[in-house]
């Protein structure tokens, strides 16, 4: 995407909205300038494909999460085509990138393939507090201690140009001391917002790439990327092709963790379990069927809305059918590795008729 | 306070101050502003180069709306290179944007001395014949040049540049110089200042690993005739002694001493890759010899005499656990070591200078310091002359191609991709260009190619039905897409070739749209 000098400060989905109308006509382009996370569910399940321009673990794992949870299995378990939404991806960093294609439940999802995008590494305390060795461990002494001994409550700002400002004059004061080299106001920047050094060309190549494949799921017109390809530039020119399989048992792609419940089973015991389930470990629970709200946890209007519903059995508030697919939103994890996700669940009542024993087996 | 270049701020991050330099400095000239060509462009001007000049002959059509980003409505019928330099103006004011409204082909046959005022040419959807013909003088002005083509689902990007010497290759792993296995007599004193067998377990746990390795690869090599393990079972046994030397589970320096050790196991001496650069011809200097080739023969006197076998110390080590002292301390004897050896250089350097001619201190200190630095990672690519490959393929390469199952799809698009051009040579439209005749197409494109094959000494090999069939549905389209990816590619290459940082690629780049099996070809 092209964006001027006179754009600085605009929204980047209205700017590049407008520019590519003005320049290409006939299209149609509607910008929505807000958070992913902001748009209700039924905002994407209009769309038949999504093509995702992220940059964060987090963002790419939300969006793959929605678009996961329209999936629906058949009674032997393959994808229902109609249910199906395609998902595009790509990143790049310095002369490298990936372009990827995720078709849900046939191809591995984001989740299955988490591997891929291993944490950022993080320098232990103690090294930042007592034994400092290179210019990096200053300006984090400087941004994530320092800071806080200083200004108590007040938080650091990485947009504010004063608050840079100063991590970097205490981070020079710092390297100083321990005789250290290499504090520079880029460096700082660089540390304090983990900037990822990205050019033009590489996101040109990795862009074209996204694109061309959308053209072909959308056209049909040819045989489309299988299904991880990645680019290295760095030291002459590499691609590579990598067929991913998918992790049969994925919690966020597989026909969701089956879940046997007693029908009297109220809607709050059965969020209290999923706490205690050794492959949830789901707190902060909202559930949803069917696109109805069964309890929400948030907005506190919804919440009051929603709260009767806790002490109602969840057989009678999924409305008396012997097993469905329900959808919760929660705090995954534990501890400090608590992440917003989202879950799909196989509800299936006990004793209720049409249930046999095969329809029980293979549960994930 | 703030650097004033937030514009380029993240690509500064990757070629620093001097690429970006050399990027304003630059100006380049690019043949044919369709997608490939614009597209190209356009990555170029937001990288910040100094100029760029269009040429193109033709005026925008209703057809160039649907797949030139830098075209609209308003500019059909104008010039095409006027309107694109227009629009690609736009992205970055810093770049002087020029055109000039004429058709390459006719550019090259008739003023051939237009592309030496250029630093490089961008040469977009030329045919064979426009392609041998521009590089023969581009290589004569030593300008720098690069081919790319998008056609259909395929295309190529290719490199023609008589040589290219990188200094800074900045690859991604590199192994550390740390040379653990051959100290040198200040690092081996710096190290026997230490007691492994310290008794204060702070000081224990804060001993950085090339001590460790150091004095633990000593003992080892006391007890081995003095040699370091080099068998897989004797590498097994030195990580379990510098085990047994752990006085609590929680000392990390000692888990990276043991993670670094296959440093220590590392051979001595320079790669085959530095061995082949300093036996090339190029580094018996004389008068003719670039900078490059003086620091070379440097290069190679240095490594015979005072470096032992070894290139100067490149002098950074990598973060380690230690007390700051000992780090800074230890960071200090890599410095003055990796300077001892600059300074050797030096005056190699302008000896050698000397010798040849020229000025001693023609080569700046900040270019020798840089070429120490990076003595272990200096790189040479050369390219054949695009008639020499077309002409006399290496064999060896094509027949392996040919034959694997790898290699088909690309070593086919590059057949073809060839004979297109043959074929509109003789027919005046690309296969499947016109309507109605594509069985007859199909069967004309065969012929020609099986031609190709013979010309090329590959007879009885031929292509896959499916493959020309593809190539005929293509009809010679240039898609955005398509024509994007190409022209990233060829805009990288031409940021690694400027900027002389990176490795451009080597060959021809077959681009695979239909499942990216993309690949190199080494012809
Ligand atoms: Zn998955």
């Amino acid at each position: 995407m092209s964006f001027e000098f006179q754009d600085v400060g605009k929204p980047k989905a209205e700017v590049a909205a407008r520019r590519v109308m003005e320049r290409v006509s006939g299209v149609d382009i509607t910008p929505h300038f807000c958070r992913i996370e902001d748009k209700p569910l039924d905002f994407y399940s209009d769309f038949s494909i999504i093509v995702l321009g992220l940059d964060s673990i987090e963002a790419r794992s939300y969006i793959n999460a929605v678009a996961c949870g329209f999936l629906e299995y058949d009674s032997d378990d393959n994808p229902r085509e109609e249910t199906v939404k395609p998902m595009v991806d790509g990143g790049t960093e310095g002369f490298k990138g990936h372009a990827r294609i995720i078709v849900p439940g046939t191809t591995p999802c984001f989740e299955c393939t988490i591997w891929l995008f291993p944490p950022q590494v993080k320098f232990p305390l103690c090294t930042l507090a007592e034994t400092p060795r290179n210019a990096a461990h200053c300006i984090e002494y400087a941004h994530l201690i320092k800071w806080d001994e200083v200004h108590g409550k007040k938080s650091f700002d990485p947009d504010n140009p004063e608050d840079m400002q100063w991590v970097y004059s205490e981070a020079v004061k710092r390297a100083e001391l321990f005789g250290i080299q290499g504090v520079t106001y880029s460096l700082t920047q660089g540390v304090v917002k983990n900037i990822i050094p990205a050019i033009a060309s590489t996101n040109a190549i990795i862009s074209a790439a996204c694109a061309l494949e959308t053209l072909k799921i959308v056209s049909g017109c040819s045989k489309t990327l299988s299904n991880y390809l990645t680019y290295n530039g760095v030291e002459g020119l590499h691609t590579k092709v990598t067929e991913f399989v998918r992790d049969k048992d994925c919690l966020v792609c597989g026909p969701g963790v089956l879940i046997e419940l007693e029908k009297s089973v109220t809607l709050k015991k059965f969020i209290d379990q999923l706490e205690d389930h050794p492959r949830l470990l789901l707190t902060k629970v909202s559930v949803t069927h069917r696109g109805n709200n069964l309890y929400m946890r948030a907005p506190p209007v919804l919440e009051e809305m929603t709260r009767s519903n806790l002490e109602l059995p969840l057989f009678d508030l999924m409305g008396g059918i012997p097993k469905d697919i329900i959808n919760v939103n929660g705090m995954a994890g534990k501890g400090d590795g608590k992440q917003s996700c989202l879950r799909k669940l196989r509800v299936v009542f006990k004793g209720v008729d049409g249930i046999s024993d095969i329809d029980m087996a293979g549960g994930a | 306070m703030a650097e004033p270049k937030t514009k380029y701020d993240r690509q500064l991050r990757i070629w620093g101050e001097q690429g970006q330099t050399a990027l304003e400095k630059s100006s380049i000239c690019l043949l044919n502003c369709g997608p490939t060509g614009s597209e190209t462009l356009k990555n170029l001007v937001l990288g910040g180069v100094g100029s760029i000049t269009v040429v193109d002959g033709s005026k925008v059509e209703i057809g160039d709306l649907g797949n030139n980003y830098f075209v609209d409505e308003s500019s059909v019928g104008e010039s095409k290179a006027k309107t694109v330099c227009a629009f690609l103006q736009e992205l970055n004011d810093a770049v002087k944007a020029k055109f000039i409204e004429e058709y390459p082909e006719a550019l090259i046959d008739s003023n051939p001395s237009f592309f030496s005022q250029f630093t490089l040419v961008v040469a977009t959807q030329l045919v064979e014949d426009s392609m041998v013909k521009l590089d023969r003088i581009c290589r004569d002005a030593n300008v720098m040049l690069i081919f790319a083509r998008s056609y259909g689902l395929t295309g190529f990007v290719r490199i023609s540049v008589k040589e290219h010497a990188v200094i800074e290759s900045k690859p991604d792993h590199f192994l550390d110089d740390l040379r653990l296995n051959d100290p040198w007599p200040e690092l081996k004193s710096f190290a026997e200042t230490y007691d492994l067998d310290t008794p204060d377990p702070v000081v224990h746990k804060h001993t950085p690993y090339v001590i460790i390795l150091i004095k633990i690869a000593e003992e080892w090599a006391k007890n081995h005739n003095g040699n370091l393990p080099s068998t897989r079972e004797e590498k097994r046994e030195f990580k379990d002694l510098l085990k047994s030397k752990m006085i609590a589970s929680d000392e990390d320096n000692y888990k990276e001493a043991i993670e670094a050790s296959f440093k220590l196991f590392a051979p001595r001496g320079i790669s085959p890759s530095i061995q082949q650069i300093i036996n090339d011809n190029c580094a018996e200097v004389n008068s003719n010899s670039t900078d490059f080739w003086v620091l070379v023969a440097a290069l190679k006197e240095f490594i015979a005499n005072e470096g032992g076998g070894e290139a100067p110390l490149e002098g950074s080590i990598p973060d380690m656990t230690s007390s700051t002292e000992l780090y800074v301390n230890l960071q200090k004897i890599y410095q003055a070591k990796a300077e001892a050896d600059f300074l050797v250089m030096e005056q190699r350097v302008k000896k050698l200078l000397k010798k040849i001619g020229r000025d001693p201190d023609s080569i700046s200190k900040a270019t020798i310091k840089s070429f120490c630095k990076n003595a272990r990672k200096v790189k040479i690519c050369r390219y054949r002359l695009i008639e020499d490959e077309y002409n006399t393929p290496v064999q060896l390469e094509l027949q392996k191609y040919l034959t694997d199952e790898d290699y088909s799809i690309a070593v086919g698009f590059y057949i073809l991709l060839r004979a297109v051009d043959r074929f509109a040579a003789n027919y005046n439209s690309f296969p499947g260009q016109l309507e109605g005749e594509m069985d007859e197409e199909i069967s004309r494109l065969k012929t020609t190619a099986v031609t190709l094959l013979g010309d090329l000494g590959c007879n009885g090999s031929t292509l896959t039905e499916d493959l020309i069939n593809e190539m005929c549905r293509y009809g010679g389209a240039e898609l955005l897409a398509v024509a994007s990816f190409i022209g990233g590619i060829a805009s990288q290459e031409v940021i690694k070739l400027i900027t002389r940082q990176f490795v451009p690629m080597c060959g021809t780049f077959i681009f695979n749209g239909i499942d990216h099996k993309s690949q190199l070809l080494l012809l």
